[in-house]
């Protein structure tokens, strides 16, 4: 048996810190995931995963459906607790972490089934986004007064930034579920930059649009991280959008990595092209 | 009194500084520039681009959307005796070579990543263009192209000269005279490389001040700058009135949010083409045809008042009580509504121009209490030569010649016009100068038409275009295409129609249904399609335009001298005419040779009586790949009437 996997994340971060063409520096790494095994009663979602994310790189997991991309970034995300393994993030090591303190920590995330409020606007959709950035007490913030409304004006502000990056300003007041599905992933998108986080989380950010809704989406994710220097990991089924995208990817099947490296890498990655395409034996 | 461009801008920064010059929507916020402030911007600008190694007489291309820092360095570049271009920023890269080069440009002004990236691939073929500056950052940060720099570093550079240098400015302003060039405009011909237009500060300040002058244009003025700035209307608009008049320009915060930026800025002075005041009379339809039973009943009742009496209000004719009564009562509950949703409560003059306007749509506007006028204009003449009165707006003619204009119509049809807003000459072009201005000082439209019993201008065709029928039963009856296609687009479902029949035995067309007003009838009647093409080649459709046609061709019967253009054969195009592939010109107009050669088959298909053809064409995407579209089109007759004689 040949084995293809080329193993990035047993080395460490300073080995090869991998400048890419376009000359953004990437750093040390920020995400450190080891041995992650997670089961629901007797079905294995994820089997002994480790990989890691390096400071303002482009990472993405991807593979077949029902692979455990999702159940990965939920466990990231704290959504699920894996029975076994540790996620580091900044040289820190959980075993268990709730979405709270995940937040906290400045790891955002957007949905792979729009998770928005959809009676309410743009404007109002992204806010919530600065919840955890909102110091004031709601008795204050209900009366809007003192610092309340300081606090109110300096959000607004911040959100009003990403209205402008995002190109979203015809839509402020629309209701988000009067606007079509490509805004609407846009809007997401808005809600998880409004952290102002350190890593962001896409769960399929691109899936169900159309190919000039892709690439616009494509657009804001490389300028997020090229702005913002935010680190990206993402999920993607689109292999074209991944390899253009994406500094390093991590592959799944069944639960289990079977490849991790540079898109050209994994591309010729033959564990990689036989769950993809299939093998004849 | 004479004066130019910058003089003008220092007069205002002098005499009114904290007035408001421009408004920018920012974040969500509107921003005013004053006057004081915008006079810096452009000193330190002009002071900048001047230590870059612009000189007097050079010129430099400003491309992008309405933004302050846009017309900021067109003052600039006008302050030290250069030469603005403004060029359409939809534009492709392959048609700003000519300008650049045709012109020796060395220094461009882009507003963003996008025109930065085709001024960048222009310059693959345009050698001399040495320096680019942007506004917009975003996205240029990886780009290490030699030349190319930040707007804020050239104002940086600028301000240190001219704290160095305190009188630079001002002498440099002092030694441009009236006569001087001001800005260049290239016009979008439809055969050939374009031309660029040569103006004075002169010509547009004459004309920029007649207009403002023939409509009491003051200080207190709002307007909304939305049209490329590279046409000279929105330059007359937001660039020469407003130096001229000192009012206040509105820069939207991008293209997709003008109706919601018209609806805040309210603006009292506005123009927009035809098929603006069409698509925001569209959208007003169909969302009353979804709105509840009552209140359609009530629009409906109170816009058929309208049509009836509202029409004779605006000229100022008198009322009877009743009919006042009950317009006050539709102006509280529908018009006044309607005004102020389509963003058009304050307007004061409103101003139509470049096609015809259909009359229902024209007296839509008026009826419900905006004072919608027209005008006649071009490139060349500086926009102002005829205008339409306040009391006498009419859909079909153009309006009277205003002060300093004189008309005369040539024996062949052609308008000739005098004015002191004529260009000084076609850019190194010296034959295409002498072709349209002639030694006596006549200026050639190429426009056909006659002035009516009122002295009013009527505008039918181009007088290249207005042919002749050849055999057949209206042999020798005149054609003019134009005429023929406008009556067609005045129908909602119509958006657009190339029409042909020089020299040959019959009219026949070629139609370009409107998708949202042809959609909509579609769903109301429950019929699926699945796009353009699908829709476009319904039976259901083609009854429907045909229904159209059969209209137009008994109003046609009515005209004695164009009863012969009546139309008798059509099709529905499979893709919608667009000017990335070269079928309209920027301005959005036919090019209807060049549509007849790319879509040969049909017009032979037309003539030669099939009833369908079969067609595959081209199409190239906003991002310059291509694609092509096929389809099989049907191709139908229709009825055409006996020419109604006048009694005898």
């Amino acid at each position: 048996m040949t084995q293809a996997t080329i193993d990035t994340g047993m080395l460490p971060a300073a080995a090869d810190p991998a400048p890419p063409a376009d000359g953004k520096s990437i750093g040390e790494v920020i995400l450190d995931v080891q041995n992650i095994s997670l089961r629901f009663g007797g079905v294995n979602a994820l089997t002994d995963i480790s990989f890691n994310v390096r400071e303002h790189e482009v990472r993405a997991i991807i593979g077949p459906n029902g692979a455990g991309k999702s159940s990965m970034l939920n466990c990231i995300n704290g959504v699920y607790q894996p029975q076994d393994g540790t996620i580091s993030f900044r040289g820190k090591t959980f075993k268990h972490m709730n979405s709270r303190q995940v937040a906290e920590m400045g790891i955002a995330r957007t949905f792979q089934n729009l998770a928005l409020f959809k009676g309410m606007s743009v404007i109002d959709n992204i806010m919530t986004g600065r919840n955890l950035h909102i110091k004031s007490n709601l008795f204050l913030q209900a009366l809007r007064i003192g610092p309340a409304q300081r606090e109110e004006e300096a959000n607004r502000a911040f959100v009003e930034n990403i209205v402008d990056f995002l190109e979203i300003q015809a839509y402020r007041k629309t209701p988000v579920g009067q606007l079509p599905y490509g805004l609407q992933k846009r809007v997401d998108l808005g809600r998880a930059l409004a952290m102002e986080p350190q890593v962001l989380l896409l769960d399929e950010p691109m899936a169900g649009m159309n190919l000039e809704e892709k690439q616009d989406m494509c657009r804001f994710i490389l300028d997020v991280n090229s702005e913002f220097g935010t680190t990206i990991v993402l999920i993607e089924h689109d292999m074209s959008v991944v390899m253009d995208i994406s500094d390093r990817v991590v592959v799944l099947d069944y639960g289990k990595k079977i490849g991790d490296g540079t898109p050209q890498e994994v591309r010729n990655n033959e564990e990689v092209i036989s769950a993809y395409l299939g093998t004849s034996h | 009194m004479q004066t130019t461009f910058p003089r003008l801008l220092l007069k205002h920064a002098l005499e009114r500084p904290r007035a408001t010059a421009m408004r920018e929507k920012e974040f969500g916020i509107w921003q005013a520039l004053h006057w004081a402030d915008l006079g810096q911007l452009v000193e330190h600008i002009a002071c900048g681009l001047h230590q870059a190694g612009l000189r007097r007489d050079d010129h430099m291309v400003v491309v992008g959307s309405n933004r302050p820092r846009l017309y900021a360095t067109m003052l600039a570049i006008q302050a030290i005796g250069a030469v603005p271009i403004p060029l359409y920023q939809d534009a492709a890269a392959a048609e700003c070579v000519f300008p650049i080069n045709n012109a020796d440009v060395k220094f461009a002004f882009a507003e963003d990543q996008e025109q930065v990236d085709k001024m960048l691939e222009a310059r693959e073929q345009c050698p001399l263009l040495a320096h680019i500056y942007f506004d917009d950052p975003r996205g240029l940060r990886d780009y290490d192209e030699a030349g190319l720099a930040s707007i804020d570093e050239l104002i940086a550079a600028g301000t240190a000269f001219a704290a160095q240098h305190p009188d630079f400015f001002r002498q440099q302003v002092e030694q441009a005279k009236p006569d001087d060039v001001a800005a260049m405009f290239f016009t979008s011909g439809t055969t050939g490389n374009p031309k660029g237009v040569v103006h004075t500060h002169n010509s547009l300040l004459d004309r920029a001040r007649a207009g403002a002058d023939f409509d009491k244009l003051t200080e207190h003025e709002e307007v909304l700058a939305y049209l490329p700035p590279a046409w000279i209307g929105q330059n007359i608009f937001s660039y020469a009135q407003w130096l001229a008049c000192g009012y206040v320009v509105n820069c939207p915060e991008s293209s997709a949010t003008v109706t919601i930026d018209l609806k805040e800025v309210g603006p009292t002075y506005y123009f927009a083409p035809p098929r603006v005041f069409e698509g925001l009379l569209t959208s007003v339809m169909i969302r009353m045809e979804d709105a509840g039973a009552l209140k359609r009943k009530l629009f409906h009742a109170f816009m058929a008042l309208a049509r009836r009496v509202g029409p004779d209000r605006m000229d100022g004719k008198s009322l009877g009580l009743m009919d006042r009564l009950m317009y006050s009562l539709g102006d509280w509950m529908i018009y006044g509504p309607l005004r102020n949703n389509l963003g058009l409560s304050r307007v004061r003059v409103a101003y139509t121009a470049g096609e015809a306007i259909g009359p229902d749509l024209f007296q839509f506007y008026r009826s419900i209490g905006i004072n919608l006028k027209q005008l006649y204009g071009s490139t060349e003449t500086a926009v102002f030569v005829c205008l339409q009165p306040d009391n006498a707006a009419r859909a079909d003619t153009v309006g009277l010649p205003i002060s300093g204009v004189e008309i005369k119509v040539a024996d062949n049809g052609e308008i000739l016009v005098k004015s002191p807003g004529l260009l000084k000459e076609y850019f190194k072009n010296p034959e295409a100068t002498a072709e349209v201005l002639t030694k006596d000082g006549w200026y050639h439209t190429s426009d056909a038409g006659f002035i009516d019993a009122h002295g009013h201008l009527k505008i039918i065709d181009r007088v290249k275009d207005v042919g002749r029928i050849k055999g057949g039963a209206n042999d020798g009856a005149m054609f003019a295409p134009k005429y023929v296609e406008n009556k067609l687009k005045f129908f909602p479902y119509i958006k657009e129609v190339v029409a042909y029949g020089d020299g040959r035995e019959k009219v026949c067309v070629m139609i370009n249904i409107d998708m949202d007003a042809v959609g909509n009838w579609a769903e109301r009647r429950n019929l699926a399609y699945a796009g353009y093409t699908d829709l476009a080649q319904k039976p259901e459709v083609y009854v429907l335009i045909k229904d159209c046609i059969e209209k137009v061709n008994a109003d046609l019967a009515a005209d004695e001298l164009l009863a012969g253009s009546q139309i008798s054969r059509f099709l529905v195009l499979h893709k919608e005419l667009d000017a990335d592939d070269g079928e309209l010109t920027r301005t959005n107009k036919v090019r209807r040779g060049f549509i007849a050669d790319k879509y040969l088959p049909l017009v032979d298909g037309l003539y030669a009586g099939k009833t369908e053809q079969f067609i595959e064409t081209v199409v190239k995407f906003e991002d310059g790949r291509t694609g092509s579209v096929s389809a099989t089109l049907t191709i139908e007759d229709t009825k055409t009437f006996a020419p109604v004689k006048a009694a005898a």
